[in-house]
């Protein structure tokens, strides 16, 4: 048994969430790190500071600067072979590529992993996490991607292990990256933040988000959606929060002007403390809240606003 | 330019799922099924294309028992020229649904296949992926804009920490995100018109695919329950529970 993570970066810095996909690898059984991308040695430095890594591979080239699909999984088709798992994040980076390798090495992949019963066996949530599925895996490679909020975080010490160069390069004709829209925030990133304030088609406007931005810049919180609120333009679309967007699961997630959907509950029912405000007593979001304001948002936010401290 | 799009029939978005009692599965008698939503995007997206005059024709596939000529009926309605039953009785998974694909396109030989980024009842998100990856064509996944530009798409993704713009060569996978467009409702003469247009079956037999599961289901379980919890009468008293009581704050 081996098992391979396939680190999520930006060529300078490791994202949080290979943190949690480490933990349910060292689960499986022995874990090695691979970080692929370009000019991204210092990843590999930082990841090999990781608690409990066996080992640690860097394969930098410019072929895989903007992680296209094509390049990685054709690189890791080969790579694979050596190992008895390979785990991604279930973000979009895992969900591009993981799918793609299985179908090069004849895997079928298991995703959303929020269980490991033993090296074969996994539950994933199906149907907007209204049934759990337990699955055995009968492939001969296990590809798996990892429901972040599942696991914790693995450590990180002050030990630091090698880092194994691999310089295999690969070039595609056939896709291209042009360049990306992306708003810097200063605000906790939306899948790791303790505290999420989240808005919904009750805010009427991109302008009026700007209320419970600044419940979330006095809280601390990361601000999310639901996908009404990104459909009608209110706010970028990487704050949609459910089935088909981000699954978090803070310690108090806040749900402002926000109905409640099966799909929108997906992404958030596992939050440890849910509050919602919303005029509509009936609203299906109370059925999963600890502590719910019926109040109108326009009138109860400002006030939250002002008197938390 | 030729465009298959997938359609899966699943169970409609709307209806609250219910675990069977001897966990097989979930209950699916006399519940709705309908086009799984991100096939009507992609079936959207294609009608576009046509409209456009980039696409020539679009033909939707879908695969399954023969309930499943209703989704074809269904992207018929909506525009599609012509449909593929693909008829296979037993159980899916992406990788199957991928092989059974790539075994149709050699033979159609689209140019473009836009799918659903993910079905809503297994929650996968696999089998544009695994298509492209089995074809070894380029792959644009999370779409939410589409350009066709000499033979070449620039695609829109929605990742995850905003939007990633790309550019494939065709043939190639586009899978649809929900910002792509807003599907049409099938107009009625439509829905007269479908009635007469072709389909053709295919017997999943012919196409030479390994039918063999490779992720079992061994069991299907309810998910925890929330406890329920309380109606606060005012922001003071939220305020005094968060702090107080749940210490979140
Ligand atoms: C394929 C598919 C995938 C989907 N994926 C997702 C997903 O990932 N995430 C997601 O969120 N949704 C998703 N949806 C959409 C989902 O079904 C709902 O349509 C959506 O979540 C509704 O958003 P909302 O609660 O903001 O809007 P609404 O349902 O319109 O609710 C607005 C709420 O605001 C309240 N309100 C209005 N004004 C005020 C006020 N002044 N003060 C207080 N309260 C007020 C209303 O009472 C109401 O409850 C998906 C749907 C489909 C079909």
């Amino acid at each position: 048994m081996k098992v391979l993570v396939v680190a999520d970066h930006n060529n300078k810095d490791l994202i949080k969430s290979t943190l949690n996909t480490i933990t349910a690898a060292k689960k499986i059984g022995p874990t090695e790190l691979l970080v692929i991308g370009n000019d991204c040695k210092t990843v590999a430095e930082s990841a090999s500071k990781v608690s409990g890594l066996e080992k640690i591979y860097l394969n930098d080239d410019v072929g895989f600067e903007n992680f296209l699909s094509e390049n990685i999984s054709d690189f890791l088709k080969d790579f694979a072979e050596g190992f008895s798992h390979i785990l991604f994040t279930n973000n979009a980076f895992g969900k591009n590529i993981a799918p793609r390798l299985c179908a090069l090495v004849d895997a079928m992949i298991v995703p959303d992993v929020i269980e490991i019963l033993d090296s074969t066996t996994f539950k994933r949530p199906i149907y907007a996490g209204n049934a759990i599925a337990t699955c055995k895996s009968h492939s001969k490679i296990n590809i798996l991607t990892i429901r972040t909020t599942s696991f914790s975080e693995t450590e990180t010490s002050d030990i630091s292990i090698e880092i194994d160069m691999i310089n295999k390069n690969f070039k595609n004709e056939k896709s291209k990256y042009i360049g990306s829209d992306i708003e810097k925030s200063e605000r906790p990133e939306l899948t790791s933040a303790d505290i999420v304030v989240s808005g919904g088609r009750g805010l009427g406007s991109g302008e009026n988000f700007k209320i419970l931005e600044k419940l979330a810049d006095k809280l601390g919180a990361a601000m999310g959606a639901s996908r009404a609120a990104v459909d009608a333009g209110f706010v970028p679309n990487d704050w949609q929060v459910g089935q088909t967007g981000k699954i978090v699961a803070p310690n108090l997630y806040i749900a402002v002007g926000i109905s409640g959907a099966i799909q929108h509950l997906a992404g958030m029912k596992d939050s440890k403390v849910i509050v919602a405000v919303n005029k509509d007593e009936e609203a299906p979001i109370f059925t999963v809240t600890d502590y719910g304001l019926v109040e109108d948002l326009f009138k109860a936010v400002p006030e939250i606003e002002k008197n938390i401290n | 330019m030729k465009v298959l799009v997938p359609v899966k029939r699943v169970v409609d978005y709307n209806v609250k799922v219910r675990v069977k009692q001897d966990q097989t599965g979930v209950e699916l008698e006399n519940v709705k099924m309908s086009m799984n939503p991100f096939d009507e995007i992609a079936i959207e997206e294609a009608l576009r294309l046509k409209e456009n005059n980039v696409a020539t024709e679009v033909i939707a596939i879908s695969i399954g028992s023969t309930q499943v000529q209703e989704t074809i009926r269904n992207a018929l309605a909506m525009g599609a020229d012509s449909g593929i039953f693909v008829n296979c009785e037993k159980g899916l998974e992406p990788l199957i649904v991928a092989k059974i694909l790539a075994s149709v396109i050699k033979k159609v030989n689209p140019d473009l296949v836009i799918m659903g980024k993910q079905a809503i009842d297994d929650d996968m998100n696999a089998t544009g992926q695994m298509l492209s990856g089995l074809l070894g064509w380029s792959q644009a996944t999370f779409a939410s804009k589409v350009e066709v530009i000499d033979k070449k798409l620039k695609v829109s993704r929605e990742i995850d920490d905003g939007i990633e713009h790309i550019e494939i060569t065709l043939p190639g996978i586009v899978t649809t995100d929900l910002r792509l467009n807003e599907p049409r409702y099938a107009s009625l003469p439509n829905i007269m018109k479908a009635k007469k247009k072709p389909i053709e079956e295919i017997n999943v037999d012919t196409l030479n695919v390994d039918l063999n599961q490779k992720l079992e289901i061994l069991k299907v379980e309810e998910p925890s329950k929330r406890d329920a919890g309380i109606i606060v009468k005012s922001v003071d008293e939220l305020i005094d529970k968060l702090k107080n009581e749940a210490k979140v704050i």
